[in-house]
């Protein structure tokens, strides 16, 4: 009996949790509304299915209790009933599905004119690649990677020499405008993770991963690495700040070339052996 | 089934009970250490799988100790951190859960409910559990090896899991990996046995649609078992030889802490696809027999028929096929080609189907019913609110694009808790009292049982079902300390705190559990063969507890199926499944 009592406490109980709860999701600054509206949807259709269930036990434990001289009804099987239940669920996980589909076919078709850059994890930091003036990135391999060559570009390749490295940590965008996010780790698994863009994906050493979206919201965001990868796991930290275009240009201009790099650290390598 | 057709007190065959003589055990060691009785192999097996699973309760004080208060407690570090982290979830899947569910209640209430004397192997059923004792041995010891146990994380994903940066990277992980081979080694000897038990020795007129639920769920988790275990099986092989020898199976070229490593050209994510190979249908080798117990705990104690009994068992069967191609789901945004996704979200919703046909019938059993607060019906269904809980979620995380914001994060953590985690433990609780009576002969405390369902149930839904909304703030799993994060509010951390505080209360009850567990077992009341009033064959066994070979001179002949409660124009509420069939019956 009490039993019955505490069902339609716990129904009562999530469904107040779940208004009145101070933990939402973040706000979004990204163009992944969708996926907001999916889970939302997913929350109502689960939501109704969860209060009608637990709803529909207690009344039955109530109704049903034992009490002297009841007995039970004996009905092994009622296939009209089964069948149409399995219609209704089958009917209610394609209302949620369908939508989850197609919001995922948007996912990975990433629009043409994306601005492409490259974002490298290494036990425990973020650094950035944007393409130089040829909007091109140069190819990488780890076997590139030394003192002087962080992330592993190819010296070789004339296609990475403008390429504008970004060591800091800090990455800046231009609002409003697609973005192609290539990931490459140099170590282990590491995953791009800013909350407020919903979308997010692995970095796998080896292959190169990648996932786009549309920065709608100008201001300072934390990327986090959401793959644990080791003890220093929750400081690998960074910086993403999404800005005007103009701004953006600003900070583009400012930052250092892989050629620039090369030479200002094979300058300072000569100074330290001339002493 | 008419009168006619059934021939009355159908004796063995004569060899059948001289053959079993050979077998009784003659001395103290054999047959209670090295025993091949599969009731001394299931005590054996369940005991070991809840000794191991009180230190995965205690790593999991320490998880939350560290969530609550980071930083406060001195020898919490983030290597003790993940090391607790780590050998709490793989304890727990592996060594616990999957161990108790089929060494444990398998091996008991297999040979019991199909009417066979034993294991079809019995010798093979011994060895099974000398070497999951083996296994578990080697993965504790691993505490005591320089560097500790391996803080990988349960899912063990290489580079990191043996490289440097992680902790237990010089003995922790070879333990681990050698451990669960020795376990898989040890569970194979003991899957074959279930299953050719199953299909080979159940009595006279037990047909495969005349088993108990319980009987279904634990075969086909076997079975499931016996197909998904290799591929872990592999994975660790070849983890072994990429840590000990340096092989490339998993391990691209990489540049670590500046150092270049020798391995060139393995995948990391053919880890990640062997590993969720196995561990998708983990899940279910889980959640089966739990289906299984919690259908029989339903019905005996609401005096009903299961409804839908042929629907329940093609379900059982629809969710093991189907479990064996959902495992992409874990890999969403592993970096696998994102194709995946369509086929991988349509099967794990599809799973949702059956998975939901299976709620609706224990719903439905209880309509009309004539329903016993005993603490085992309380806990089974305590099962049913955290199943469609944590079921439920299942559907955002399988929903491909709903799962990209919430994967890695508490969302995750939440749901799997609720759904195998803390359903599948009510279950084992609630099917601990309801067999109490038949392994020991004395009922256990109702009034202890009661107190202990109500703190358990009621602590578990209040430490996981908040935890969900951390997980749709943004809050990542895995994370030592959240620190200064702009998107988390202070108010995060109290509820943290909060959690916390039931976590360890919830804990600290099980207390009361093992008290009325060890007090029952001297002092309990005497039980009687049936106390339950149970159709099913385990409680009309001659003696009670069952002695070896189970069931005396002559084995049982089944008349009917495992569910006739209330079957109108019976003398009581409920009919044997040995029992003769009665004037009129028509029970399947």
């Amino acid at each position: 009996m009490s039993i019955a009592i505490a069902m339609v406490l716990v129904v009562a109980g999530s469904i107040l949790f779940h208004l009145l709860s101070p933990w939402r999701a973040t706000p979004i600054a990204s163009n992944w509304g969708f996926i907001d509206d999916t889970m939302g949807l997913t929350f109502l259709v689960t939501g109704a299915g969860f209060v009608a269930v637990i709803l529909f036990m207690a009344y039955c434990l109530y109704r049903f209790r034992h009490v002297p001289g009841r007995r039970a009804a004996y009905e092994p099987e009622n296939q009209k009933l089964e069948a149409w239940l399995g219609i209704v669920t089958t009917i209610a996980v394609i209302i949620l599905l369908a939508p989850g589909l197609f919001v995922w076919g948007q996912f990975i078709t990433v629009p043409k004119d994306a601005l492409e850059i490259e974002a490298v994890g290494v036990q425990w930091n973020w650094s950035f690649r944007l393409p130089g003036a040829d909007a091109q990135l140069g190819s990488s391999d780890v076997r590139y990677i030394d003192s002087t060559n962080s992330m592993g570009l190819s010296p070789a390749d004339p296609k990475g020499q403008d390429d504008l490295l970004i060591t800091s940590g800090e990455l800046h965008l231009p609002l409003g405008k697609p973005v192609k996010v290539l990931l490459r780790s140099i170590d282990v698994l590491h995953d791009f993770y800013v909350p407020e863009i919903r979308a997010k994906m692995d970095l796998v050493p080896g292959i190169v991963t990648y996932f786009w979206f549309t920065p709608t919201k100008i201001g300072e965001y934390e990327i986090l690495c959401a793959a644990y990868c080791g003890t220093g796991h929750p400081q690998m930290r960074g910086k993403m700040v999404i800005e005007s275009e103009a701004d953006f240009e600003t900070w583009r201009t400012a930052q250092q070339t892989f050629e620039q790099s090369r030479k200002s650290d094979a300058s300072r390598d000569k100074r330290a052996s001339a002493q | 089934m008419t009168d006619a057709s059934v021939p009355q007190n159908v004796a063995p065959p004569p060899a059948e009970v001289p053959e079993v003589e050979l077998y009784h055990a003659h001395s103290w060691i054999t047959k209670y250490v090295f025993s091949q009785d599969a009731k001394v192999i299931a005590i054996q097996y369940a005991g070991t799988a809840i000794a191991v699973g009180i230190l995965a309760l205690v790593l999991s004080w320490v998880i939350r100790l560290q969530l609550a208060f980071p930083g406060a407690i001195p020898f919490i570090d983030a290597n003790v951190y993940y090391q607790s982290v780590t050998m709490h979830g793989m304890i727990m899947v592996v060594y616990m859960l999957t161990a108790i569910f089929l060494g444990g209640f398998g091996n008991y209430l297999i040979p019991l409910m199909v009417g066979a004397r034993d294991m079809v192997f019995p010798y093979v059923n011994m060895l099974s559990y000398w070497v999951y004792l083996i296994a578990t041995l080697v993965l504790v010891s691993s505490y005591f090896f320089p560097g500790g146990p391996t803080g990988a994380g349960w899912t063990l994903y290489p580079p990191q899991s043996i490289l440097t940066g992680t902790p237990g990277h010089e003995y922790g992980i070879i333990l681990m990996l050698v451990s669960l081979i020795l376990f898989i080694v040890g569970f194979t000897m003991g899957g074959l046995n279930y299953v050719v038990t199953v299909l080979q020795a159940r009595t006279r007129g037990m047909t495969l649609m005349r088993m108990p639920l319980t009987v279904w769920g634990i075969f086909a988790a076997a079975v499931m078992a016996l197909l998904a275990f290799p591929g872990l099986f592999v994975a660790c092989l070849m983890l072994l030889l990429d840590r000990t020898l340096g092989t490339s199976f998993f391990m691209p070229s990489l540049v670590e802490l500046g150092e270049r490593k020798d391995y060139v050209g393995g995948s990391p994510i053919l880890f990640q696809h062997l590993f969720w190979f196995f561990g998708h249908p983990e899940v279910y080798i889980v959640a089966l027999p739990a289906f299984g117990v919690v259908s029989d705990l339903i019905s005996v104690h609401a005096r009903k028929n299961i409804f839908g009994y042929r629907m329940m068992v093609w379900a059982i069967v629809a969710i093991g096929v189907l479990s064996m191609v959902v495992w992409g789901h874990h890999m969403y945004i592993s970096g696998m080609d994102p194709w995946f996704g369509f086929f991988f979200a349509v099967t794990t919703l599809a799973i949702a189907v059956p998975t939901a046909l299976k709620v609706y019938n224990w719903v439905l059993t209880l309509w009309h019913a004539d329903i016993h607060f005993t603490t085992p019906m309380l806990f089974a269904l305590g099962f049913l609110v955290t199943f469609v809980n944590g079921g439920i979620t299942g559907l955002y995380l399988g929903n491909v694009i709903v799962d990209v914001p919430l994967s890695a994060t508490l969302f995750v953590v939440a749901h799997f808790h609720m759904v195998m985690g803390i359903a599948p433990v009510l279950v084992i609780f609630g099917a601990i009292y309801h067999w109490f009576p038949k392994i020991t002969g004395r009922m256990m405390d109702e009034r202890l049982g009661k107190i202990h369902f109500w703190i358990t149930f009621l602590g578990a839904y209040a430490i996981f079902f908040p935890m969900h909304y951390l997980g749709v703030l943004g809050m990542p799993r895995r994370f030592y300390e959240m620190g200064e994060t702009a998107f988390v509010p202070a108010s995060a951390a109290t509820l943290n705190i909060v959690i916390t505080v039931i976590a360890l209360a919830v804990g600290f009850a099980q207390s009361i559990f093992f008290y009325n567990l060890f007090k029952s077992l001297k002092h309990g009341a005497p039980a009687g063969g049936n106390p339950w009033r149970a159709a099913s064959l385990e409680w009309q066994t001659p003696e009670t507890p069952p002695g070896h070979g189970n069931w005396g001179k002559q084995l049982p002949v089944v008349y009917r199926w495992p569910y006739a409660y209330s079957v109108p124009g019976a003398p009581e509420d409920y009919l044997p499944q040995n029992a003769p069939p009665v004037r009129g019956e028509r029970s399947p």
